[in-house]
């Protein structure tokens, strides 16, 4: 098959690319070829947010957008989008935008390195709040969770942020940047293909599976918030490419019988707004899983299939009973998500197939649930360990358990000995405390940069107590009183 | 509330004590900022990348290079042996190799340069090296080198008074250990040269660097040229907070020597990981003391000795722990004090200078120290606080003999405890804790009192130029460098004051080792100070020799003549003419419109052998409450509450003074709670990157950050009698460690003292929960 050039929406308007190696990056791009400077290099590994930019892509007819980090975000990704950069900020009358303007007045900038980051995490918060809305700093604080700032401290961003709509003034021209996207639409497979590689997007899943079964050497790639690391720090060759991001059946979510599906390509930040839904419980744990950039582009096949031990997304979706769609040549198959991991970074998906989407039961009535991530900064750290309960008590008595951890093991696992001694029991201290002394026959923790062996297994049990602190019949503690982030 | 807490000198500031933003601020918020990775490429621009060593302490046997030359895109390879002159870039002893040549003294130790057509290219081949190593003991903890009495520097000494002798008639006495950790600079950009060859064996070189000048010496050296042949510019930098004072220099030396080798420009911009693999850090330290006391928790003695990390190699690790011996005092006097410095040499990177430089580490042993007496005496530890702190005579000596004239550290705290209300919550934080079984909350209230000024005292001078054109725009140059501190910024303010012209005519340009000479660092806090009087100086010369001419012109006398507001008036309401004309008028006059200007601190002298005089010109001031909230199941922690009071003198500009103060607190935070620095068996550093070191982000900041400047005047005549406020507010954060510690504390109804070391992790929180518990009487 003919390479296509890779064709976007940049300075409102279409730009064509070829001759590239598929795995460079956005940025890469756009500080060397398109001379668009104004973006940082800070980590390249989507850790620090310097590299900060907008993509706009058409969801239902209608332009959306999303931040994201350009230091891991592959340029033929881009195909059929928009990217918006701090150089599109100023005004036709080269003014500076309302947020730039609030950034210098409340002397959000000191360095300055950092700054074209926060302006376009910024930007995305303002474009998608409406006319009049406030921002609260909240909302401000989410957007920006992905901005590491070694200067200010952060008030006088935080301030910019919840002032910047007040002047509002210019708003992004939706409709020319969608009337230049409609033309870009794609009905079939793109094939970019340089240096020796190709780089696929089909459009569907049968396509994804086809694909698979041909080129079983080839990386799939989804959010690429880990992948783009494989290239950046470790110089490994990825092969052709195999992008999900564009199959129309894996970005969808559905609610068969009260229950959830969720297609492997929906970003994780899409994901948190399902689920949370019927999980509100686990809204502390998505607000610290990655930051907002790596939640646009980030998804949650990617997270499940990449089977890290400290993924965040496991605990919580094991808590709750989540199944897993595989697709391949054969037809489909569902397995319990926890068995999906067979081993460090190991996992029972067969070379020729993929991770297709998430099911979640209806929520059981009377079930408890509890995610808690333990880690040393609140925004944007990996777990030293996540643990997620669920529970069902009936008169009484433990009639489910399920206990799941992240960072005990080589894979994401339930604590089978504790489950064991607590299912049929009754719900009490005594019970609790005998359960959490069974944690080492599940568990053997590691030692690491992240906590010692000692940290993991003495939380492991005191994340138990606190879900039993929180659970329990008689003076259930509050989450005010348990944890000091809520 | 900023503005209230703004005091303006009686000569009616224009352009001072006003808070103008960045002058770079329309630049940074548009991405038009040019950073040295921005400047537009030369025609034939090669990239290198460095290969590292992958062992702690190892003789080199042999490297195999063949693969890296057959990578693709590799132009050129660069070992120890191809350095034309002297392959050092230490700043004071010659102790540190450009390139490692038959040792390597730590994991990540460049080896060898890769000069390639890209630079993915220079970093992929830079991995394919084959080194053989013949290893060598590694000595990884400064506990060991002390054992082993291997340190970088002499062991440093001073004491004041008899410590033994009071020791042993103190009434009670009490001995402990402390350490507190490391930390990354973590400037947002990495460290970057790029050498551009220039005719008859110069280079051109734009650095990422506080210290251009000697970046252009080592340069020289390293080439065998003189100083003049180089040429090193420095616009701005993407932070630096003392990590690009010395260190930058390998990455200036690598580039330079490539671009005169290859006769090609050529960029060195480090990685993430290889920058924070390679270079130093902030020195963590251990403490070992025995203090005596009375009843109401004063110091009667102190023995103490600070150990420091020191890593490979000197660096300034020397005035690092000079520094910190100068500030075991902090706020308080002791009178009987037998201090030692010891810098432990390890394997691994060579720890240099970063925000404090020495001072907090100093400083923060005796807030240990205090906080230890006010618990043993089941004291509130502000109350032991104050019974210590400096006086009148003869309670206002330092232990290096220096007299604090300018205290107002009791009158500050006063007033932040009673703005605070400090004392009601420190029993409202009582009351929660009886009651709340699991969350414990903590309050704290420190002070700081830090000395500024170079302790050496040859460092302490600056230039500047000033040049004024005919059409009335001014451009300023002079031999500080732009950070992110707001140092242009307060320049630009100084000038355009002393000619009476808005600050928007003013123009800072880049540090440039061509335009002003033998510069000093950009550091110790004294980058206004120096450069804004030398600024100052330049730009009052052209102002006096322009009123001579307005005398004329406007008929009046040179005195009577004011520059305020772009114009030149005789008198309060005479004769005027604009600054434009004046400055026309002087051009066809023949009149000098640029000017020189030179400072040099006053009142300094300094015996580094004795540690014995007066190493500083003054002291800045401050204090801090902060109330946090751990978790006693998993060491969690939160920052609640956090007031903020800080001496910037008369501030020239109080929008980025706050500035300086807010982020000094939060980085000052990071560095005793979230950021850990932690290297394996075999002494590699394993937190190398964001996504295992976690400096403090956006939900650290408090929800409740409440900072106001101290209204003060500088006993000292530094330019418009300010006080400097780069370091002093990072010392400000001691207030969170402690109210952790007191939140620990309550475990056992503060009976005891928890044994919590920096930084506190919610692991280490966590232990110190239960280390505690287990010693509660």
């Amino acid at each position: 098959m003919t390479s296509q050039p890779i064709r976007f929406v940049l300075g409102n308007q279409v730009v064509e690319v070829a001759g590239l190696p598929p795995t460079t990056s956005v940025l890469n791009y756009l500080r060397t070829v398109a001379r668009r400077p104004g973006t940082k290099e800070g980590c390249a590994e989507g850790d620090c947010g310097a590299c900060t930019v907008v993509v706009g892509s058409l969801e239902a007819g209608q332009l959306r957008l999303k931040s994201i980090n350009s230091c891991i975000q592959f340029l033929p990704t881009l195909d059929g989008k928009a990217l918006f950069t701090v150089e599109d900020l100023r005004q036709p009358d080269g003014s500076l935008h309302p947020v730039q303007e609030a950034m210098v007045d409340c002397h959000g900038s000191q360095c300055g390195f950092c700054t074209p980051g926060f302006v376009m995490s910024l930007w995305n918060l303002y474009e998608a709040s409406p006319k009049e809305c406030e921002l609260n700093a909240s909302q401000v604080r989410r957007a920006i969770s992905g901005n590491l700032c070694r200067c200010t401290g952060y008030r006088p961003i935080i301030e910019a942020g919840v002032t910047m709509n007040r002047r509002r003034s210019a708003v992004l021209d939706r409709g020319s940047t969608e009337n230049l996207l409609r033309v870009l639409t794609r009905a079939s497979t793109f094939v970019y293909s340089a240096d020796g590689q190709t780089f696929h997007a089909p459009r569907t899943l049968a396509e994804l599976v086809e694909l698979r079964s041909r080129l079983p050497g080839a990386t799939l790639l989804a959010g690429g918030t880990d992948v783009g690391l494989w290239v950046n720090k470790q110089f490994q060759p990825l092969g052709d490419i195999i992008y999900t991001g564009e199959i129309a059946e894996l970005r969808q979510v559905r609610t068969p019988g009260g229950g959830i599906e969720i297609g492997a390509a929906v970003s994780l930040n899409d994901c948190w707004a399902t689920i949370r839904e019927k999980y509100p419980e686990f809204d502390e744990m998505w607000e610290r899983f990655a930051s907002e950039p790596i939640r646009n582009a980030g998804t949650l096949g990617g997270n499940l299939a990449n089977g890290s031990p400290i993924g965040d997304s496991m605990p919580a979706l094991i808590a709750i009973g989540a199944h897993v769609v595989l697709a391949g040549p054969r037809g489909s198959r569902t397995l319990p998500l926890e068995d999906l991991y067979t081993g460090y970074q190991q996992t029972a998906i067969a070379s020729d197939e993929v991770l297709a989407s998430v099911r979640v039961p209806k929520r059981g009535a009377n079930l408890r649930v509890a995610c808690y991530k333990l880690s040393k900064r609140f925004d944007s750290d990996i777990s030293a360990l996540c643990a997620a309960f669920s529970l069902q008590v009936t008169a009484d008595c433990v009639t489910h358990f399920c206990a799941a951890y992240g960072g005990m093991a080589a894979v994401p696992k339930r604590a089978a000995q504790v489950e064991a001694a607590l299912i049929g029991k009754t719900w009490n201290e005594a019970g609790v405390q005998a359960a959490m002394s069974r944690m080492a026959d599940d568990f053997t923790a590691l030692s690491d940069a992240r906590a010692s062996a000692e940290y993991r297994m003495t939380a492991a049990q005191n994340l138990l107590y606190r879900f039993f602190l929180e659970t329990r019949r008689e003076g259930a503690l509050a989450p005010a009183q348990l944890r000091v982030f809520a | 509330m900023h503005k209230a807490a703004v005091s303006v000198s009686a000569s009616a500031l224009e352009a001072c004590g006003v808070a103008h933003p960045h002058e770079s601020a329309r630049l940074h918020v548009s991405g038009e900022a040019v950073y040295v990775d921005d400047i537009p490429e030369a025609n034939g621009t090669l990239y290198a990348a460095l290969g590292l060593s992958q062992r702690a302490h190892s003789r080199i046997e042999s490297i195999d290079l063949s693969a890296v030359r057959a990578a693709a895109g590799v132009i050129d390879v660069i070992l120890a042996a191809d350095v034309p002159g002297t392959n050092n870039c230490g700043p004071i002893l010659a102790d540190d190799p450009i390139l490692a040549s038959t040792t390597v003294s730590y994991v990540g130790q460049p080896v060898f340069a890769v000069i390639a057509d890209s630079q993915y290219a220079a970093r992929r081949a830079a991995r394919l090296a084959r080194i053989a190593y013949l290893d060598l003991p590694a000595v990884l903890q400064p506990e060991h080198a002390r054992a082993q009495e291997s340190f970088v520097v002499p062991p440093m000494a001073r004491s004041r008074g008899d410590a033994v002798a009071a020791l042993t008639a103190a009434p009670r006495r009490l001995r402990g250990q402390f350490k507190v950790g490391g930390q990354e600079q973590f400037y947002l950009e990495g460290q970057i040269s790029y050498a551009l060859p220039t005719e008859n064996l110069g280079i051109h070189l734009h650095c990422s660097t506080q210290h251009p000048s000697e970046m252009q010496h080592l340069v020289a050296h390293a080439l065998a040229v003189p100083s003049s042949h180089i040429k090193v510019e420095t616009r701005r930098m993407g932070g630096g907070f003392g990590g690009k004072e010395s260190q930058s220099a390998q990455f200036a030396c690598i580039a330079s020597i490539a671009a005169s080798r290859l006769n090609r420009p050529v960029k060195l911009r480090l990685d993430r990981d290889d920058d924070m693999m390679i270079t130093g850090k902030r020195h963590d330290f251990h403490f070992d003391f025995e203090v005596g006391f009375d009843e109401q928790g004063i110091i009667h003695g102190l023995r103490i000795e600070l150990l420091s990390r020191a890593g490979y190699s000197a660096d300034l690790s020397g005035p690092v722990m000079a520094r910190a011996v100068c500030h075991v005092d902090n706020a308080y006097y002791l009178e009987n004090v037998e201090i030692r410095g010891l810098s432990a040499r390890t394997n691994t990177q060579s720890n240099t200078a970063f925000r404090g430089f020495g001072g907090p580490q100093g400083a923060i042993a005796i807030e240990y120290i205090i906080d230890n007496i006010a618990r043993e005496l089941r004291l509130d530890p502000l109350a032991v606080r104050r019974a210590n702190f400096y006086g009148s005579a003869p309670r206002d000596t330092t232990p290096y003999g220096m007299t604090v004239e300018d205290n107002i550290i009791a009158e500050l705290v006063t007033q932040l405890e009673s703005s605070s209300e400090y004392a009601a919550r420190r029993t409202a934080v009582r009351d929660f804790n009886k009651t709340s079984p699991i969350l414990k909350r903590g309050i704290a209230l420190t002070p700081v009192k830090f000395g500024i000024s170079f302790n050496m005292v040859h460092y302490n001078q600056a230039g500047a130029l000033v040049h004024v054109y005919t059409d009335g725009s001014v451009l300023v140059n002079h031999g500080g460098t732009e950070m992110g501190q707001g140092l242009n910024t307060k320049v630009a303010q100084i000038v355009a004051l002393e000619l009476g012209v808005d600050v928007a005519r003013v123009r800072c340009t880049a540090t440039d080792t061509s335009k002003v000479a033998n510069t000093s660092a950009t550091a110790a806090s004294t980058g206004t100070d120096l450069n804004g009087k030398a600024a100052q100086d330049a730009a009052r010369q052209i102002r006096l020799r322009l009123a001579t001419l307005a005398a004329e012109k406007l008929g009046c006398a040179e005195f009577d003549v004011r520059f305020a507001a772009n114009q030149v008036v005789a008198g309060q309401d005479g004769n005027s003419m604009p600054f434009d004309e004046l400055v026309r008028l002087a051009y066809h006059a023949r009149i000098q419109l640029w000017s020189d200007g030179f400072y040099a601190t006053p009142k300094l002298h300094w015996d580094r052998n004795k540690m014995d005089g007066r190493p500083f010109l003054y002291f800045a001031y401050g204090a801090a409450v902060s109330e946090v909230v751990i978790d006693t199941l998993t060491g969690e922690v939160r920052l609640l509450r956090a007031d903020l009071l800080h001496d910037a003198g008369n501030s020239i500009n109080p929008a980025i003074d706050i500035g300086q103060i807010e982020g000094a607190f939060i980085q000052g935070m990071g560095w005793l709670t979230c950021e850990e620095l932690w290297w394996n068996a075999e002494g590699k550093l394993m937190t190398h990157a964001p996504s295992t070191y976690k400096i403090p982000a956006v939900n650290d900041c408090p929800a409740d950050f409440r900072v106001a400047l101290f209204r003060n005047s500088n006993r000292e005549e530094t330019i418009f009698r300010s006080k400097a406020v780069g370091e002093p507010p990072l010392l400000l954060a001691f207030s969170v460690f402690f109210a952790i510690r007191d939140a620990i504390a309550s475990v056992a109804d503060y009976r005891c003292n928890p044994p919590l070391n920096a930084p506190a992790t919610p692991e280490a929180i966590l232990r110190a929960v239960h280390a505690t518990r287990e010693i509660r009487p």
